[in-house]
């Protein structure tokens, strides 16, 4: 019913359609180019495959100005004729299931407005005249002035090296002018000559490809060297394959350092998460001697109250995470100052019941955001800012979020420091924990500075939960799976050791980003686990011992 | 001693003589609850002796329970034999399925019970043994000994999980049959059991009382409330820690491998760190350092939990959390220091409201 109305009304708007463009047509004069860029097109209604290829051909050279945008429609099947008067037509990228298309003519590149698709005839295309089609495009995408549309079409021709498009690529390395599309079209040339016969060019070419960091050419050079079950050479020149094989060294050699680099940021991108959330506890069992357990809920409700704020703004998800960050600083604080007055107060000197009274907290807090949230998990939505990847070379890329997240860590460490270190309140909060009873004599309120220590350590674990929220999903026991590394970290590193949680927590990351691959995940963390259990045997205080008049005490 | 013998006799008598009807009657699923209970009671002695009376607050004896559980487990897997969906008459079902093609090294002999009654024993001693070797004399203390007892706990629990450690990934061992050559489903097996678990608990009672009133457990109890001073007086302060923390850490694995039969399953959430923090909160409930004060707190703990996880659920976690909190706050004794009401100074390392690092403390 709905569908017949539609058909109907799509004809009438045809009709209609048709009697404009009748008037309209001979309002503007065709020149020569434009009348031989049409013939071509009307051409392609009926051609076959094999005709529409050598249209295809006689549409580039005609160098018509309009042919890149109506090549660029036929490649995304955008080209239509009219039933009717059998016109060309490309169609405005509509969505799959659009009924109606708009109409641009290809001479004018005007609106002529919309018709239905039942009235509309496709011209199809097949496999091969795609890749005409692909590098067609490419072609004029090499000359284009954008020099990122240039470094891209260079590297699409590259996949599809035949004789005019090795013509093409050397036709414009003569007045390239931007040094990277002119290390690319190098390459590709390069690689083309590589299957000449010429050896002297193709030493020179396995020169050129040398500088190259892709894994395409590195297999390209090691096919070349590869020897067969029956002692035969893939490639027979013994030169080439010389060179092939040094060049092929250089570049795996290259990777294989890229590699590292990669491998060692992912490590310090995991350590960064594990440093976020032991500096926070460093304070608390460090410079406390308290063991907060409830240290991971902290988090929790960290990660919770940047799903809060998102949801409170959503048309600002862009900048909401950025809100987050004070907002989870100030619950997490809060929440842990009322931990503090309530329960650690009463338990100072006892860190084994601190340790079962804040476990106790942990149960609570947990049962209450599961009875407020419910127990499912909540997603975060990453910023776009914070999304996507940063592509240093071909070997090398790095994804923002973990980038963020060290940067991010560096600067709550920093702040961190500068309030213990610079501040009135980092003064008051060291003397206390070096010597309470001489920090009570000068006046120093203790009751007030334990408070403030624990509000700041719980904000830092209140912040890392923001972090976290971008790395895993949202949930109730989100602090559970952290809470036992990060309390390694801690003893590792040397308790109440700012600089220790955070070597501790950036070698553990990396550690357990090396072991992986060779171990599984899982074995690796166990490997680090058991690792830093031999090491505290080793050394039961940890890489940076407390020293001094109050570590004798401990 | 007479609660226990109380349950031995009455439960099975409940059980097996008063008929379905009587509201006396107690019922298959009571039977395992209260073996159940009891199992925790024997892991609720094993973390008194070394908490209450040493000092040191392991948080892997849930780990020693599992691992004697496991052994026990193995055992129990070997008996199934062909009746297993698989059929195969060497292989459990779950190695059949993961493609082991034999019975990997550690599973060969745990067909035999004795072999099996042994390594219920020596697998968590021998792992107790090694840890606390470094650990002790290197002179972990503390609350960093638990720290790392709780991370070797959870590293095992993520080994346990493996696929292809061998011991049945995450499902871990279930679907027994028969226990030598008993059924395992029938009820009277099941009183045996009962009375089984009832007799050990009695027996490790005696024997920890034995330790903790000799003159190593003088020695024990003054290492908990000063441990240098000990150490001056010509005692090896390591070899009797490391003594009672391996017999404990037996104890708790017997808890283990009483536990399995009588519940039928055992999987990796077993070694769980919270499942060791919920055992040290029965004995502090309970009351630490009076042993029998550790048993009344599992029971009475667990019942609790029984109870709020069937009537209300969501209410468990906040009970549990504020008894972790009122108990350690206001019960530093537990239930046996209320209800005694003898007045004892409470243990001389931990004065009540001592400030951190003062200089009065001393040393720990």
């Amino acid at each position: 019913m709905m569908k017949s109305f539609l058909r109907a009304g799509g004809l009438w708007l045809f009709i209609l359609l048709l009697l404009v463009s009748r008037s309209a047509g001979p309002a503007y004069a065709q020149s020569p180019s434009d009348a031989n860029f049409l013939a071509s097109l009307d051409a392609l209604r009926d051609a076959s495959f094999e005709d529409k290829d050598a249209i295809i051909d006689k549409l580039i050279q005609g160098a018509h100005p309009n042919a890149q945008v109506v090549l660029t429609a036929f490649l995304e099947d955008r080209l239509y004729f009219r039933n009717d008067d059998q016109k060309v037509f490309f169609a405005k990228p509509a969505a799959e299931d659009a009924t109606d298309l708009e109409l641009v003519d290809p001479v004018t590149l005007k609106s002529v407005g919309t018709a239905s698709v039942d009235n509309l005839t496709k011209i199809g295309t097949n496999n091969h005249l795609r890749r005409t089609l692909k590098t067609a495009l490419a072609r004029f995408a090499l000359s284009s002035p954008d020099a990122k549309t240039r470094l891209v079409a260079a590297r699409d021709i590259e996949q599809d090296l035949d004789e005019s498009n090795v013509q093409m690529l050397r036709e414009r390395s003569g007045v390239e002018t931007d040094s990277s599309v002119k290390q690319e079209i190098g390459n590709g040339l390069a690689l083309a000559a590589l299957d000449g016969s010429d050896t002297p060019a193709r030493i020179a070419a396995i020169q050129t490809l040398r500088h190259s960091l892709r894994q395409d050419v590195l297999n390209k050079l090691q096919g070349l060297i590869a020897q067969s079950s029956d002692g035969t050479f893939a490639e027979s020149d013994e030169n080439v394959r010389r060179a092939a094989a040094s060049a092929a060294m250089s570049i795996s050699r290259k990777r294989t350092i890229y590699s590292a680099f990669e491998t060692l940021f992912f490590g310090l991108s995991l350590g960064s998460v594990l440093v976020l959330i032991a500096i926070g506890l460093a304070i608390t069992f460090g410079v406390m001697g308290v063991i907060n357990m409830a240290h991971g809920e902290l988090m929790m409700l960290g990660a919770y109250t940047t799903y809060v704020v998102q949801t409170a703004m959503p048309n600002h998800t862009e900048i909401s995470i950025l809100v987050a960050i004070p907002a989870a600083f100030i619950v997490a604080a809060l929440t842990g100052i009322l931990i503090e007055r309530a329960i650690i107060r009463f338990l100072y000197g006892r860190p084994l019941e601190t340790l079962l009274a804040t476990f106790g907290v942990s149960l609570i807090l947990q049962q209450l955001v599961r009875s407020i949230f419910t127990a499912l998990n909540r997603s975060v939505i990453t910023p776009n800012w914070m999304s996507g990847t940063l592509q240093v070379n071909e070997a090398l890329s790095i994804t923002y979020n973990r980038l963020y997240i060290v940067i991010f860590t560096m600067l709550v460490f920093a702040a961190l420091l500068l309030i213990l270190k610079r501040t009135r309140v980092g003064l008051q909060i060291r003397a206390v924990s070096q010597n309470r009873a001489m920090a009570k004599a000068m006046g120093i309120r203790s009751e007030w500075v334990d408070a403030l220590t624990f509000g700041l350590g719980s904000g830092i674990a209140g912040v890392a939960g923001v972090a976290l929220s971008q790395l895993t999903n949202v949930n109730p026991s989100l602090g559970q799976s952290y809470i036992i590394d990060s309390f390694m970290v801690v003893v590792f590193g040397g308790v109440g050791s700012m600089w220790g949680s955070m070597v501790g927590g950036m070698s553990m990351g990396v550690v357990n980003e090396l072991l992986e691959p060779y171990a599984g995940a899982v074995l690796a963390k166990i490997f680090v686990l058991i690792a830093l259990i031999l090491f505290i045997q080793r050394r039961p205080r940890g890489l940076f011992p407390p020293t001094g008049r109050a570590s004798e005490n401990q | 001693m007479g609660a226990l013998a109380l349950i031995a006799i009455l439960v099975p008598l409940l059980n097996q003589a008063v008929p379905a009807s009587s509201p006396f009657h107690v019922s298959a699923y009571g039977l395992t609850l209260i073996g159940k209970y009891l199992c925790y009671a024997l892991l609720a002695l094993s973390v008194d002796l070394i908490w209450g009376y040493c000092g040191i607050l392991s948080l892997g004896q849930a780990a020693f329970f599992s691992l004697g559980g496991y052994a026990m487990g193995m055992y129990l897997m070997r008996q199934i034999g062909t009746r297993g969906v698989y059929g195969d008459p060497i292989l459990p079902d779950f190695m059949v399925f993961l493609n082991y093609k034999s019975l990997p090294w550690f599973w060969h002999g745990f067909n035999h019970f004795g072999l099996a009654l042994l390594m219920v024993a020596v697998a968590p001693g021998l792992l107790a043994f090694v840890f606390g070797w470094f650990a002790f004399r290197s002179r972990v203390t503390g609350v960093y000994l638990s720290i790392i007892t709780q991370a070797l706990t959870y590293a095992l629990m993520l080994a346990f999980f493996r696929n292809d450690m061998g011991f049945g990934g995450n499902n871990g061992f279930t679907d027994f049959k028969d226990i030598l050559g008993f059924n395992l489903h029938s009820d009277r097996v099941r009183v045996v059991l009962l009375v089984i678990t009832c007799i050990m608990v009695a027996v490790s009672y005696l024997v920890c009382r034995m330790i903790v009133s000799s003159r190593a457990g003088r020695v024990i109890r003054a290492i908990r409330d000063a441990e240098s001073r000990t150490r001056f007086l010509g005692y090896r302060v390591e070899s009797y820690k490391l003594w009672i923390f391996v017999f404990s850490a037996i104890l708790a694995g017997i808890a283990g491998a009483l536990y399995v039969p009588l519940i039928g399953i055992i999987n990796p959430s077993e070694f769980s760190p919270i499942n060791s923090i919920e055992v040290v909160i029965w004995v502090a409930v309970g009351g630490r350092g009076t042993l029998y004060g550790a048993a009344a707190g599992a029971f009475l703990v667990n019942y609790a939990k029984t109870y709020f996880t069937t009537s209300i659920p969501e209410a468990w976690n906040y009970a549990l959390g504020a008894l972790f909190v009122l108990v350690t706050l206001f019960l530093p004794r537990g239930i046996v220091g209320l209800v005694s009401g003898r007045v004892r100074k409470p243990p001389k390392s931990e004065p009540l409201h001592a400030p951190a690092n003062s200089p009065e403390r001393s040393n720990e």
